[in-house]
């Protein structure tokens, strides 16, 4: 008989607790609550809007963690995420749990003591949201889960907002509108060259359950309407020209890449080099457009 | 037990607990100055 070397379970290393968070994610989501804060006509003293920050990209990693402890098990089949810390087995899923809660009631009940209750009480909702409405309930069940996902991504900067201000105003809803719109074409342009990936896990992502054909109008339609909340601001005059010029370009050039994915015809990945110029560009889109909206408050101010 | 993941345990768990040690001390830090800003807006 050969004795059974039994090893003690290792403690997680700490880049697989900072991997569970989605740092690529978190990077975005600190970006635009950044900017919602900027854009506030109120300023908070620097260790506050610091501190709502910090708690916004805490509750982002927090959903991100806790997002991972229930989808282990559709990370494992999908190449993109089969080394996450979880389906790689380096962390067992309790940890990942106990990480998450923690996480995230730590982040609302440092938002509630450095800003306001009502930004405390956005920033639960987007958690929850993120984690309940999205993960657990319609990922697997609908092919519009993107579009539900997206709402929980669109909180970040109406959450800058309301840390500052303490009230919802027009401006920050608007900013909810344009990530809540932009998410569906960003995201189902990435699904259309990574569709095989979607397909093994069983997740109904567009492309599988409608085809790629209603994929690529379903991208139009949605480029349309997010080009059409971006240039709201500018036109309900909550804005100047320099918002107004920069968003007026990123439409543009938006809608030439949405309309060259809509004209594609292929159904192979290797053909689809309109999807990821649009994947890419829309990226860049959203970053610029956040920027030219602080650079044009501060102005104005 | 093999004595290499016994090392590996002993590394990892230190090199937890120094990380847990700043992030503590981090976070004490962050209160203070929370509370001074705090104090400031009240005026």
């Amino acid at each position: 008989m050969t004795p059974t070397i039994v090893q003690p379970a290792l403690p997680t290393d700490w880049r697989d607790l900072v991997a569970l968070t989605k740092p690529r994610v978190m990077s975005l989501v600190v970006f635009t609550g950044l900017c919602g804060m900027l854009a506030a006509p109120v300023q908070l003293p620097l260790v506050l809007g610091f501190t709502a920050i910090l708690c916004i990209a805490l509750g982002a990693g927090a959903a991100g963690a806790l997002n991972q402890w229930y989808e282990a098990d559709l990370d494992a089949k999908m190449r993109r995420t089969a080394n996450r810390p979880l389906p790689a087995k380096r962390m067992d899923r309790q940890s990942a749990l106990h990480f998450g809660v923690g996480l995230s009631v730590f982040s609302v009940v440092l938002m509630d003591l450095a800003t306001n209750h009502l930004a405390a009480v956005l920033l639960a909702v987007s958690i929850l949201f993120y984690v309940l409405v999205y993960t657990v309930w319609l990922k697997r069940r609908t092919a519009q889960n993107i579009v539900i996902g997206g709402a929980a991504g669109a909180f970040p900067p109406l959450i800058g907002w309301v840390a500052a201000t303490g009230q919802i105003d027009l401006l920050p809803a608007l900013l909810f509108a344009i990530i809540f719109l932009w998410t569906p074409p960003h995201f189902w342009a990435l699904s259309l060259f990574v569709r095989s990936d979607y397909a093994a896990a069983n997740v109904p992502m567009l492309p599988v359950v409608a085809g790629i054909r209603n994929t690529r109008l379903q991208i139009l339609l949605y480029s349309v309407s997010v080009v059409a909340a971006a240039i709201l601001p500018f036109a309900l005059g909550l804005t100047g020209l320099i918002y107004g010029v920069a968003a007026a370009v990123l439409n543009i050039v938006f809608l030439i890449l949405a309309a060259a994915v809509f004209a594609n015809r292929a159904e192979d990945p290797s053909g689809m080099k309109p999807e990821r110029r649009l994947f890419a560009f829309s990226i860049l889109y959203l970053f610029v457009l956040f920027a030219a909206l602080v650079v044009d408050r501060w102005v104005i101010a | 037990m093999t004595p290499q993941p016994e090392d590996e345990l002993l590394r990892r768990r230190r090199e937890r607990a120094r990380l847990m040690a700043w992030l503590l001390g981090a976070f004490v830090v962050l209160l203070f100055l929370i509370t001074v800003a705090k104090i400031g807006l009240n005026k």
